[in-house]
């Protein structure tokens, strides 16, 4: 499919995501300039606040986008997941250079005219309303249009904890090596933020007091009213363009409503949106908050702001609650389940039946030619192989130096970092010879991938399950049964062919879900 | 009217001024008044503490010992607002606000003062007429369309708007070209004559001073050397006056 197909294919969407896109910039943008502006101004007569509040501002740009939704997450009013914590964080990143750029443009101001003023009998408010603002307003503008230009970059990141924007098409396309999701959501981010710089810098030259007199003619009357309803027109189809596609999961009346959410990669969203689709089908309303970065769902989890999310076994074992990994899947599960209900007051579901664990991974031709089941029986041919891992693999730590400790390999060379999606390609391309992917990944068939049998059981289990709130299992009975029915229900090889469906055919999670719901009779 | 209530507009008494960061004060035990209708010439180098004594009159600083007196009150009793729209302040430059047009600047104080827009529209026309500039040309310019002269002279406009019965003028010819200077101080001369204002204005320029003071000022170091008239200041013991007026001879013979 070529771009152009692309976008006419998914218009709708893109829509939808520009328009919650210039939203969030927007309502930011306005919320930080109507702290920004004043604050600003009282650091301009009270010296003593201008360094510790300018300091503040500068260490709270400095914060990862990340780290900051997921200390957002829990906090009462301004927290939680979606939009309103994404308007927060944007507000944070773009205080800094309104506030700044309000006391410099106020300092600024010629001391000669500044002492006329006062000597003319002006008061205080007088002077800030018609000598300082009017005079700084072109500087303090700069700092307006440098924290829009920050928000539309930043705005990319909100997608992480579910408040939609262009950044949903661009993680989804780094997910998927598809080029259209990212160059949908790349280019139009790029053109807003340049759209942005240009429309404001017209509104900056037009403050600019040196273009004093140039434009007497009488026509900049209309520039403004040009300028302020190109303003309105963008905020006004940003707000309506997000808040229509909110409608669209409006709660039923009366009906149990339960929050599902995902982590941001195509087997979470699958799983999650399994359990989203047999709950409608029950008549239990769902908002979906899928495609949480990090550990954003866990946090949202604990602080009740979603109902479920899909998880592993492994990682809530290591990840979550620090131990040591371990390989026994029955003593994991157990010992999750127990410390998860006794800590956090959550729920673990029956395991779902496929493990995603690393799979050490061989040609499907190779693996014949050799007559290869295990890795034991690999080590001998490892010399001559070159192997290929990703980051996390290198790193982690039941990852890569247990591993070849566990098994005595040794490999022709240093094996090659690189990003994990592209190992499975180097492997299926003789670039590499070995890789360590996920059980589950959909294109280990697709690509004649063969996965080695760990018979030392060196990794730890990472088995599906669903983590959920106990207080919402009570109230909600539908989902008990939801959960009952999917114990087992997926084996590996059916969830790797669930994920090839979308990441290999470009499929919908949606419908492929829909499909797999459907074959079930759940 | 205010000034025929009271003969002495402006009295200083034993009025010092320093500020902590400085070791000697910057004014000190000046004594002086201001009769209505007078032009007092305050004359010294740069920190000599002249700009200072403007400052005190307005309120823009309060002496830190003795009293200013404006109409017999003391400045610290005054409401610094309606005390400051009462003295038409005039500086280098004129101070102008850059974002006003010409017509907006001089109507700046009657606007504060709310003026109904007809008076202040008479009022503006009156003021660009009194100091010779053309209201259809210049009314809707922007000071950074004007010459240094032409600023000037709105600057002395926009003291004047509101009729306040004190000017206060510091340096205001300082940054024109000397033909420029002369001319504006020959008309400056001829309107305070006519309108009978009262004035203080500060200048290191000793021509300017012989010129428009109807009395001369002397400072120095914070100090009030000498106060007289023009014709006595020619005649002068005082060093630093006659020194003053060498430099005058010296540049007329060169």
């Amino acid at each position: 499919m070529n771009f152009f197909e692309f976008i006419k294919q998914n218009g709708a969407e893109l829509l939808t995501l520009l328009g919650q896109h210039l939203w969030l910039v927007f309502a930011s943008t306005m919320v930080a300039v109507a702290i920004g502006i004043p604050t600003g101004i009282l650091l301009t007569r009270k010296k003593a606040l201008r360094g510790p509040v300018l300091g503040l501002a500068n260490i709270m740009q400095t914060i990862p986008s990340l780290a900051l939704f997921g200390f957002l997450i829990p906090l009462p009013f301004i927290g939680g997941i979606g939009a309103r914590t994404a308007t927060v964080a944007l507000v944070v990143y773009a205080l800094l250079p309104i506030i700044r750029n309000t006391v410099t443009g106020i300092l600024g101001v010629d001391q000669n005219v500044r002492e006329a003023a006062v000597a003319m009998g002006m008061t205080n408010s007088q002077i800030l309303w018609q000598v300082e603002l009017p005079l700084a307003m072109s500087v303090i503008i700069t700092g307006v249009r440098v924290a829009t230009v920050i928000s539309v970059g930043v705005a990319t990141i909100a997608a992480a904890v579910g408040a939609g924007g262009l950044g949903v098409y661009i993680f989804r396309g780094l997910r998927q090596f598809e080029n259209n999701l990212l160059l949908a959501g790349a280019v139009p981010a790029a053109l807003m933020a340049l759209l942005a710089d240009f429309s404001l810098g017209l509104l900056e030259k037009h403050f600019s007091v040196e273009a004093r007199g140039r434009k007497r003619d009488g026509n900049h009357r209309l520039r403004n009213f040009i300028l302020v309803g190109a303003a309105l027109v963008i905020a006004a189809g940003g707000y309506l363009i997000s808040r229509g596609s909110r409608a669209g999961t409006g709660a039923q009346a009366g009906a149990p409503k339960v929050t599902v959410s995902s982590k941001d990669f195509t087997e979470s969203v699958l799983l999650a949106e399994i359990v989203a689709q047999m709950l409608e089908e029950r008549g239990v309303t769902v908002d979906r908050q899928y495609e949480l970065g990090g550990n954003l769902a866990h946090e949202a989890l604990l602080a009740g702001r979603v109902d479920l999310y899909p998880e592993y076994t492994g990682t809530a074992y290591t990840a979550i609650l620090h131990h040591a990994p371990i390989t026994d899947p029955r003593a994991v599960y157990a010992q999750v389940r127990r410390e998860y209900a006794e800590k956090f007051k959550l729920e673990t579901s029956q395991p779902l039946g496929f493990d995603n664990t690393f799979a050490i991974l061989v040609r499907g031709a190779e693996a014949r030619r050799l007559k290869l089941k295990t890795i034991s029986e690999a080590v001998p041919y490892a010399r001559n192989w070159r192997a290929g891992f990703g980051q996390d693999f290198m790193s982690r730590a039941d990852g890569y130096p247990g591993f070849v400790k566990a098994y005595g390999l040794h490999f022709a060379d240093q094996p090659r970092e690189m990003d994990l999606s592209l190992t499975y390609i180097a492997l299926a391309s003789n670039k590499v010879d070995l890789i360590a992917g996920n059980s589950t990944e959909g294109r280990i068939a697709a690509l004649d991938l063969f996965q080695l049998e760990d018979d030392r059981h060196y990794f730890p289990p990472y088995e599906g399950i669903y983590f959920v709130r106990a207080e919402t299992l009570a109230r909600v009975p539908a989902l008990q049964e939801v959960l009952s029915k999917l114990a087992g229900a997926l084996s590996t090889a059916e969830m790797r062919r669930l994920n090839y469906e979308v990441d290999g055919q470009k499929r919908g999670q949606a419908e492929v879900a829909r499909e797999w719901v459907k074959s079930r009779n759940f | 009217m205010a000034e025929a209530k009271h003969q002495i507009l402006v009295e200083f008494r034993d009025v010092s001024y320093s500020i902590p960061s400085l070791p000697a004060p910057i004014i000190s035990h000046l004594n002086l008044s201001v009769q209505n209708g007078e032009t007092l010439v305050l004359l010294g180098e740069s920190g000599c503490g002249k700009t200072t004594t403007l400052k005190l009159i307005n309120r823009m600083l309060l002496p830190t010992a003795g009293k200013v007196l404006i109409e017999g009150q003391a400045t610290v009793d005054w409401d610094p607002i309606s005390l400051r729209r009462r003295s038409g302040y005039v500086i280098q430059e004129g101070g102008l606000f850059p974002h006003f047009t010409v017509e907006q600047n001089i109507a700046l104080v009657p606007r504060l003062e709310r003026w109904d827009e007809s008076r202040i529209k008479e009022r503006v026309a009156e003021l660009l007429a009194l100091v010779g500039l053309a209201a259809a040309e210049f009314a809707g310019r922007y000071p950074g369309e004007l010459s240094g002269g032409q600023r000037q002279r709105v600057g002395v406009a926009r003291a004047m708007a509101a009729e306040p019965p004190l000017l206060l003028l510091d340096e205001p010819f300082g940054a024109l070209d000397p033909l420029t200077r002369s001319s504006l101080q020959r008309e400056f001369l001829s309107l305070s004559r006519r309108l009978g204002k009262t004035a203080i204005f500060v200048t290191h320029d000793v021509r300017e001073a012989l010129l428009l003071g109807t009395r001369i000022g002397l400072m120095a170091n914070g100090r009030l050397l000498l106060l007289e008239t023009p014709e006595k200041f020619l005649e002068s013991k005082e060093p630093l006056a006659q020194s003053y007026l060498e430099t005058m001879q010296l540049a007329r013979q060169s």
